[in-house]
Parts: C-alpha cells; sequence; structure tokens
C-alpha cells in the first residue's frame, strides 16, 4: 500500500521497443479482470509498478493518480476526506487497480444514478503504441476542446494504449444509507423500483435475486419513513457488506461454470427466455444464466435495443461482446491503428482483429 | 483585380446553379436553397462577428433525403456544414464558402415519450426546452439546459457536447444520452449506444458527443429524462467582493453538498440583468452568487438552512431565498438573460468560455480585471462558477476600427490565462472557428496529430465540416511566432501545470 513511483519512462522504452519488433503486449494491472473479455495474448506487460496519487483536492472534486494505483489505495483517500468514485468499480480481487477499472469501464450498482467510467473521467496521460505519452482531457469538470478521446479509452481494454494517468471526478459520500428489503417477484419488483424511480427517491443501487428485491436509498431517516410509508419494505441491518459483495459478484449466484451472460437492455423491457436471472441498475442490467444458445439470447435482447455480453466462462476465443455493425466494426479499426498502429496492446481482447 | 473578382463572382454563380440544379433532382424544391438573398439569413450562427455566404442551403425532411445529400458531397468532393439553431457561440456553424450548410432544422419532431424506460426518442432539431416541455406530463425533464435552451436544438447540442447551469449536480450532454444515430460523410446509417445503459465496443457515442459536426450528421437522439424534483429553491447571495463569493463556492462545494446549479454573476452583468429581465438582484452588490437545491420538502428545508450558514460565514452581505417556483424562475430568468442583458448596453459583445479548477478563481478573476484596464475594454463576468467555467464578456464596438480585434485579443489572452492555470479554453461553447488559435496553446502537436487521425478515419476527405475545432499544425506554427507554447512568455508568475 503507498506505493508511490513514477515509471513512465521505463514504460515508453519498452512499448518503443516492441513497437520496433512488433511484439504484442498483454496490459496487466492487479489481474482481477484477466476472466473478462477475449483471449489473452501476449508478452505480459507489468503496469503495477506505475502509481500513486498524483493529485487530489476534495474541493475540486477530481482525483489524479497513476493507472497501476490499487483502488483501495484511492478508496481509501478519498473517505478520509468524505468522498467517493461515484461509478462505485467492481474490485473482484484486492489487486484491482483504477487504470483497469477505467479499461474495463465496468460499474457498481450506483451506475444507473451516477454514472459509469465514461461519465466520470475527465482527462487521461495515454502511452500510445508509437510509444508517445499523450494528455487528453483534464481535470476541470468541462471541457470540449479537441475531441473527448479520454472517455473513449474507457471500456476499450487496452486495445488503444496504457492508461498512465487518468482524472476522475469524485463526489461527497452519502451522509446515510437505508437499504429496504422487498419480498416482490422480479415483475413486482420492477414496479416498485419504478414507481420509486419516478417519485424521484434517492436511489444508488437496486438488487432482485430469488423472489427478493434491495434497494439502497440515500437520504436521512425522515425520508426513508416516507418512503416506507408509501412503498413499504423492510429496514436491511448492515447492509454494507451485501452491496459489496454484489458489486463483486460474490454472491452464490455468480460462482458458476457455466456461462454468466450481462444482458444491458432497457430498464422497463420484457427479456422472455427462461433461467435464472439477477437484476441491477433497475433492470437495465440482468445477469443470466440459461441453456440457450448465444443466437437465442442475442436475438431476445437486441429486440429490446439492448446488448449482451458472454461475461464469465463459455468460449473465450469466440464472440464475446456482441457483433457490431461493419461501418461501426470499420471504425474501431481504424481507431485501432490511430492509436496503435502496430497492434501491439492486447490484441482480439474485445473483437478479433 | 476588378476583372478577376468578377470572373470569381461568375464562377461561384455557376457553381451555385449546377449544384441547386443536381439538388433539385434528389430533393423537394423548397429543400435547396440558393438564391442569394435568402441565403443570407444562414451566414453566420450565435457568433456574428465571422460571417460567410453558403454555396447553397439544403433543408431535408427526414433521414433518408441527409443520407441522398451525404452521399452525393462525398462523391462530388463537396464540404458540408451542418447546422442546428444557430445558436453556438463558436462559430462552429459557420458556412463553407465552396459547401452546403445542411439545416436539420425540419427533422423536429419528438417520436416518442417512454415513461416506463425515462427517455425520449427525439429528432435532431426539436428544441432543448420543448423536449422538457413534452415531458412534463409524464413528471419528468431533459436535464441539461444551456441558456439558449428555448431555441437550441438537441443536435446541436449533441455535437457540442453543451452544458448549461444545472450541469453541476446532473452533468453535461454526453452524460444524458443513451443512443445517437448519424448519417456518416459516405452516408451510412449508423447507431452508436443503445437501448441499455451502455453499449459493446468502443465508446463512439462520447467521441462523437462535442465533436462539432466533424465525424458524422446527427439525425436521431435518444436522450435520458429525470423524474421533476418535489422540490427546488434557489438562494440569492450577495457579496461586497467578488472573492468572497469565489471562496463561497469552495465552501458549499467542501461542505459535502452538490447543488443544482451554483452560478454567480459580478456588478456589471448583474446590472444589466437586472435593468433588463427586473429579477430582484442587489444592484449594489459587487457579486452575487445563485444557489439551487433540490429533492424532496424536507431535504430541501435542510440543506438550504445549511447553505445559508455557509454563504453567511463566507461574508455574504445579504441571503434571499426564493419564496415559491415564481421567484425561483425569476431569479434565473435574469442569470440565463444575462448575455443579452449585456448586449443591451454594449454595440457589441464577445463571449468566452474557459474552464479552470475552482481554486483559481478569484485569482483569475482578478487578472482579467487587471487585462481589462490594460484593453480599455469593459468585460462582465457570469459563470458557471460550481464547474469553474467562466463567460467573460468582453464589450467592445464593431464600429471602432480596430476594436474588434483588440476584443478577440483580449479574449484571446483569457483562454491562455485558463490554460496556464490548469484550465480549458472551451468548456462548453466548443472551439468552433473563434477558439482555434487557442487550441494551438492547449495541445501540443502529437496530440493534435491524433485529433487529426480520429477526424481522417471517420472523414478521410476532410469535408465535414473542415477547417473547425482542430486547427493544422501549420497554423499553430504560424500562430506560436506571436504567441509562445504553454504561456512561457505570458503569466511567467504562475505555476505550471
Amino acid at each position: 500500500m503507498g506505493g508511490n513511483q513514477d515509471i513512465s519512462e521505463a514504460l515508453q522504452a519498452d512499448v518503443v521497443q516492441a513497437a520496433e519488433s512488433g511484439q504484442q503486449l498483454c496490459l496487466q494491472g492487479g489481474r482481477s479482470k484477466d476472466f473478462y473479455g477475449r483471449e489473452l495474448i501476449g508478452e505480459p506487460f507489468d503496469l503495477n509498478q506505475h502509481r500513486g496519487i498524483v493529485d487530489y483536492e476534495p474541493t475540486e472534486l477530481v482525483v489524479t493518480a497513476r493507472g497501476g494505483t490499487p483502488l483501495t489505495e484511492i478508496e481509501a483517500a478519498l473517505a478520509a476526506q468524505h468522498q467517493m468514485l461515484p461509478f462505485e468499480p467492481p474490485h473482484f480481487t484486492e489487486a484491482s487497480t483504477i487504470g483497469g477499472a477505467i479499461a474495463s469501464g465496468l460499474s457498481g450498482p450506483r451506475r444507473p444514478w451516477f454514472g459509469a467510467p465514461r461519465d466520470l473521467l475527465l482527462g487521461i496521460k495515454l502511452l500510445d503504441g508509437r510509444g508517445q505519452i499523450l494528455n487528453f482531457g483534464g481535470q476541470v469538470m468541462k471541457n470540449v476542446a479537441g475531441y473527448d478521446l479520454s472517455r473513449l479509452m474507457a471500456g476499450a481494454l487496452g486495445t488503444l494504449g496504457i492508461l498512465l494517468e487518468v482524472s476522475i471526478k469524485v463526489l461527497p459520500l452519502p451522509p446515510q444509507e437505508t437499504t429496504l428489503l422487498f419480498e416482490a417477484d422480479a415483475e413486482n419488483a420492477h414496479a416498485i423500483t419504478q414507481r420509486m424511480c419516478l417519485d424521484a427517491a434517492p436511489i444508488s443501487g437496486s438488487c432482485h435475486m430469488d423472489g427478493q428485491l434491495y434497494i439502497r436509498l440515500e437520504c436521512d431517516e425522515t425520508r426513508v419513513l416516507q418512503l416506507r410509508n408509501r412503498f413499504g419494505g423492510e429496514l436491511v441491518e448492515d447492509a454494507e457488506m451485501f452491496w459489496r459483495a454484489l458489486r463483486d459478484q460474490q454472491f452464490a449466484f455468480f460462482q458458476t461454470d457455466v456461462p454468466l451472460w450481462r444482458l444491458s437492455m432497457p430498464p422497463a423491457a420484457d427479456f422472455g427466455l427462461p433461467g435464472k436471472q439477477l437484476i441491477e441498475w433497475g433492470g437495465a442490467l440482468r445477469w443470466f444464466k440459461g441453456d440457450h444458445s448465444m443466437e437465442a439470447i442475442r436475438s431476445a435482447v437486441s429486440a429490446t435495443g439492448g446488448h449482451v455480453t458472454l461475461f464469465r466462462n463459455g468460449d473465450r476465443n469466440g464472440e464475446i461482446f456482441h457483433p457490431l455493425n461493419p461501418t461501426i466494426a470499420f471504425l474501431h479499426q481504424r481507431l485501432k491503428r490511430v492509436f496503435d498502429p502496430k497492434s501491439i496492446f492486447n490484441s482480439g481482447r474485445l473483437y478479433p482483429e | 483585380m476588378q476583372g478577376q473578382s468578377d470572373n470569381n463572382s461568375l464562377r461561384r454563380q455557376q457553381q451555385r446553379q449546377t449544384l441547386a440544379d443536381a439538388f433539385l433532382k434528389m430533393l423537394p424544391a423548397d429543400a435547396v436553397i440558393f438564391r442569394e438573398e435568402e441565403l443570407v439569413p444562414y451566414e453566420c450562427d450565435g457568433l456574428s462577428a465571422y460571417r460567410q455566404v453558403p454555396l447553397i442551403v439544403l433543408l431535408p425532411y427526414d433521414t433518408g433525403q441527409v443520407q441522398t445529400i451525404l452521399r452525393y458531397c462525398h462523391t462530388n468532393k463537396i464540404p458540408v456544414v451542418a447546422r442546428g439553431a444557430g445558436t453556438g457561440l463558436s462559430g462552429g456553424a459557420l458556412p463553407h464558402e465552396d459547401g452546403v450548410l445542411l439545416s436539420l432544422a425540419r427533422l423536429n419532431k419528438i417520436l416518442e415519450v417512454d415513461q416506463s424506460n425515462l427517455r425520449a426518442r427525439v429528432q435532431p432539431g426539436v428544441r432543448n426546452l420543448a423536449i422538457s416541455d413534452a415531458a412534463r406530463s409524464h413528471g419528468l425533464y431533459y436535464a441539461p439546459d444551456p441558456s439558449s435552451q428555448i431555441a437550441c436544438s438537441i443536435g446541436g447540442n449533441v455535437a457540442e457536447n453543451a452544458g448549461g447551469v444545472h450541469c453541476l449536480k446532473y452533468g453535461l450532454t454526453v452524460n444524458n444520452l443513451l443512443e445517437v444515430t448519424l448519417i456518416t460523410i459516405e452516408g451510412e446509417r449508423i447507431t452508436l449506444g443503445g437501448g441499455g445503459l451502455d453499449s459493446p465496443g468502443l465508446d463512439l457515442l462520447a467521441l462523437m458527443t462535442g465533436s462539432e459536426g466533424m465525424l458524422g450528421v446527427v439525425v436521431e437522439v435518444l436522450v435520458k429524462l429525470l423524474p421533476i424534483p418535489a422540490k427546488a429553491q434557489v438562494i440569492l447571495a450577495a457579496f461586497d467582493e467578488v472573492e468572497a463569493a469565489g471562496n463561497a463556492v469552495a465552501a458549499i462545494i467542501a461542505s459535502g453538498i452538490i447543488p443544482a446549479g451554483l452560478e454567480l454573476m459580478d456588478n456589471l452583468s448583474l446590472r444589466a440583468a437586472e435593468a433588463f429581465i427586473h429579477a430582484g438582484y442587489p444592484v449594489e452588490a459587487a457579486a452575487i452568487l445563485l444557489c439551487e437545491l433540490d429533492g424532496s420538502e424536507e431535504e430541501v428545508a435542510v440543506s438550504v438552512k445549511f447553505v445559508c450558514s455557509i454563504l453567511k460565514q463566507s461574508g455574504a452581505s445579504k441571503v434571499r431565498i426564493s419564496k415559491d417556483d415564481t421567484e425561483r424562475q425569476r431569479f434565473w430568468a435574469g442569470r440565463k438573460a444575462a448575455f443579452p442583458a449585456v448586449g443591451r448596453i454594449s454595440p457589441d459583445y464577445y463571449c468566452m468560455d474557459g474552464t479552470i479548477p475552482r481554486k483559481r478563481l478569484a485569482m483569475v478573476l482578478k487578472k482579467i480585471a487587471e487585462m481589462s484596464q490594460r484593453y480599455d475594454l469593459r468585460c462582465a463576468n457570469v459563470f458557471h462558477a460550481g464547474d469553474g467555467n467562466l463567460h467573460p464578456l468582453i464589450i467592445y464596438d464593431a464600429n471602432i476600427p480596430g476594436e474588434l480585434e483588440k476584443a478577440e485579443k483580449f479574449g484571446g489572452e483569457i483562454l491562455e490565462l485558463c490554460v496556464a492555470v490548469g484550465g480549458t479554453i472551451t468548456g462548453e461553447h466548443g472551439v468552433g472557428l473563434e477558439k482555434i488559435n487557442q487550441m494551438c496553446a492547449q495541445f501540443p502537436d502529437a496530440e493534435l496529430e491524433i485529433f487529426h487521425a480520429v477526424k481522417a478515419a471517420f472523414d478521410p476527405h476532410n469535408l465535414l465540416n473542415p477547417g473547425k475545432a482542430i486547427p493544422t499544425l501549420s497554423r499553430c506554427a504560424e500562430f506560436g511566432a506571436m504567441h509562445v507554447y504553454a504561456g512561457q512568455l505570458r503569466f511567467p508568475e504562475l505555476e505550471r501545470f
């Protein structure tokens, strides 16, 4: 903990060499998300030693850290100032880093109400595939000078470059959190969540599984009482552990070796296929296990305007992410060439190249 | 020389007629505008200092016609400038001399308000405020609210990544979009984003937002809607010193409250607004802060009390709380009309849009006041204080020879100061044509080359809004002769970032 070193020059030299020799690199931070995305290809390239918080001023609501900084270190520094990373990044393991959290684009239970990495990312220092160190965005809240290439890196799974530094918008920790539990089937659970949303209830998490709906609220007792009078729900003690376990997928539901599908879709949309589901984000995120072909699942979700990811297990060499329209796929290839012309970074992790 | 200019004019007429004939075969007659007198209204956007009559204006009725136009322009290598409501402040929709001005004004339908999924599907020409108007009966609204929201269109909001007074809490346009359908320069229709909260592959939706019409033409937008808060109240605090108002902003943020809006107006701008709108502003104050808090009835009551005490501790000489929604709207009306209000007291004004770290607020305001004296031009300051997004309004008279150039120089110096203190030249108005030289101060050549390569990935022949947003390296080299990169000469006393 607390290591602080800038090894960008060494990383830069290695990248220049890899670009010259055409050596493919497999970018690695805390390796907490090795399971995610397509097969890992290339020489392991460790980014953990490039770490440390570079700048953090609570009143500016921005933290800047090197990519290899552990999430736990950043979250502890923020918590000491009563602040948080609003997208509640999944850790999966203790080694998870901020670079990986941004590169994966994954968010926790707060996401529908507080945004994803792409929403909170204000600026980056990028090491591109030519070995250039480039700065995009900045540390201010609003910035429309030039194309928004920072946000493009969120969720790119390291295919466009190495995130040497990231600047992220932070928010105050909620003074109080309360979790309510409702006994409800999926349909009722959705109705309750939706009515609470329309009532502008300060929701910061929702989870439906096994006939139970958990709703996390950020408000004082008076408001909680009002909401309970209107919607019902039992108070859950010590719910912090519950939300952390959900965020890091520690529930039995996720401990599986069958394909785990991640369905991203409109919250009220109907997903007709039978199977076991865990529903988050007020319906916008559904984890699904079921004995169906990839095509069947994709076509059911596509029909709602959503998309499917094979999140864990299954054939990691196949189509993990939803296929792209040919014009968009072509744009992906061109953008890859802009940032990584020799294709040395995380080749094929997102889509086959 | 006279003969040559006549020749040029004749050639231009011929070009115009050729294009008109071609488009009249593809589009309804009233979608093709090519008579000189009818083209003039399109010669500028909200930045009237720059004017250029386009070769031709096209007003398609549907997406299919937009595709037809872009295919033709692509095949024939004709520049295209897309335009929404033309309210932009950076010259982003300034026409190209030899190009098509593509107005999306007729794609103006709200296709669906989907209450159960909290979203609305709209065409690009729909006005920003019209979305909230349509959503109101569902108890919903669209959060980003640029001051021009009565007139500006959502397509333009996407192109500029528009902000507004409420983006401190609710985010910019980029944070409130789910999906954008656009037409590429080849005439292909693509959809970025989707019905879920994320989409597969690279986040091209984020890249497209704020790209100033350089990468594609927006033809449909799926926006997020939010439930209307049960209660919203505005606190109006008066200060005897601008610096104290700036410090109060930091104190509010430090206390753990994120207001729905937090705006600062200096004496010149608040007096102009008061004379125009009669919002009830204290005209003797050096500065006022407007702080909006929203939520449930009880939450607002608690936070209003809390913020009032912070404001008083920070030296506010007077604190007023909006007593009802009418008064709240009136407090905002003055702020939202600040630009036209300053327009009334000045022959012309030039609006800047730099953003800085909040902690630099007081220092930057002081420097701007010094510049104002040095250039002998008045400058009103209105801004999104919570975001550190400044809008200095430089007052000048275009009829006085050399005064516009002086105002531009003053503005350029403000933007370079913003970069020097770790900020940016534009927070929400875009670079357009106006701030293209200052891009050279903000970005080194390597970054600019990447921007050009990204542009080429979408538009290899540089036909979409050419010459805007990203300066060529040669332009920067030329600009660099009079300006020193990263402010090494200017503001030498400042700590560097």
